[in-house]
């Protein structure tokens, strides 16, 4: 694709920023979590368009990396959410606040 | 280039589109959904960036078993519901604005960092983000971040297990 590596740094941003706001403005964990999914695979967006215009592979091996801590991350967070709904039968974040001084 | 133009803001709107879907929808199932019309995108993206090896990766690992994964938890907790309002009027107004700086921002830096020149494609070595190029690397240059990566998930897996087991009757 010759396409500018600048246009798809400027495409990761806004969908990095579209996952800032979601873990903003949601209270469902879920989907803030799904949220943060979308902030992980925009910044590996921007790693593979930097690999384009310097060519040597690392960016891929750092992408891969990525991939497979966020797929270890997903396991224990959800593991967390239904561990919390178990306790107190909600997943709304606003509601998890035992710990507020 | 002015086919590839087109082509790149076609999937750009898409990615765009998916990804407000995931944090709009009211039914967390339609945001699952709606994440892995967003995740294929941009397995696209990997492919036209010549990062086939990665796009496989993503459709595999991301969408394949993530958001199953997802689903699963969805399903479990009968979590599909709306949710309440929220104790923070403010809150959402706030966030939209601190998200519009944040762009803003990130589009003011990367301006100024240069253009990025690219290569040409016909310039990539052979095989450029192929199994067998990034194989090669994982294998030689990242062996040991490789295997720490397979600990890690070992002990996520262990963590999964532990978190969600049914408590024993103390003793």
């Amino acid at each position: 694709m010759n396409v500018p590596v600048m246009y798809v740094i400027g495409l990761a941003s806004v969908v990095f920023t579209i996952g800032v706001v979601g873990v903003l403005i949601r209270r469902n964990a879920i989907v803030a979590f799904m949220s943060v999914e979308l902030m992980l695979n925009a910044s590996n967006l921007a790693l593979i368009a930097f690999a384009r215009s310097i060519p040597g592979g690392d960016g891929h091996v750092i992408v891969f990396f990525v991939i497979a801590v966020a797929a270890a991350e997903v396991a224990v967070g959800l593991a967390l959410i239904v561990d919390i709904f178990k306790l107190r039968h909600s997943i709304d974040v606003d509601e998890m606040s035992s710990l507020k001084g | 280039m002015a086919s590839d133009l087109v082509l790149f803001f076609f999937l750009a709107v898409i990615a765009i589109a998916t990804a407000a879907s995931v944090i709009l929808s009211r039914n967390a199932v339609y945001s699952a959904v709606f994440l892995v019309l967003n995740l294929a995108t941009v397995a696209f993206f990997y492919i036209l960036l010549y990062a086939s090896f990665i796009a496989m990766i993503q459709l595999a690992v991301y969408a394949g078993a993530i958001v199953v994964l997802f689903l699963f938890v969805i399903m479990l907790l009968g979590a599909d519901r709306g949710e309440s309002g929220g104790t923070l009027p403010w809150q959402r107004p706030l966030a939209i604005g601190l998200g519009v700086l944040l762009v803003g921002l990130l589009f003011y830096l990367f301006v100024a960092a240069g253009p990025f020149p690219a290569p040409a494609a016909s310039d990539l070595p052979p095989g450029f983000g192929g199994p067998e190029a990034v194989g090669s690397l994982l294998f030689a240059d990242y062996v040991i971040p490789l295997e720490v990566t397979s600990v890690l998930l070992l002990a996520a897996m262990v963590g999964a297990v532990v978190l969600t087991r049914a408590e024993r009757k103390e003793k």
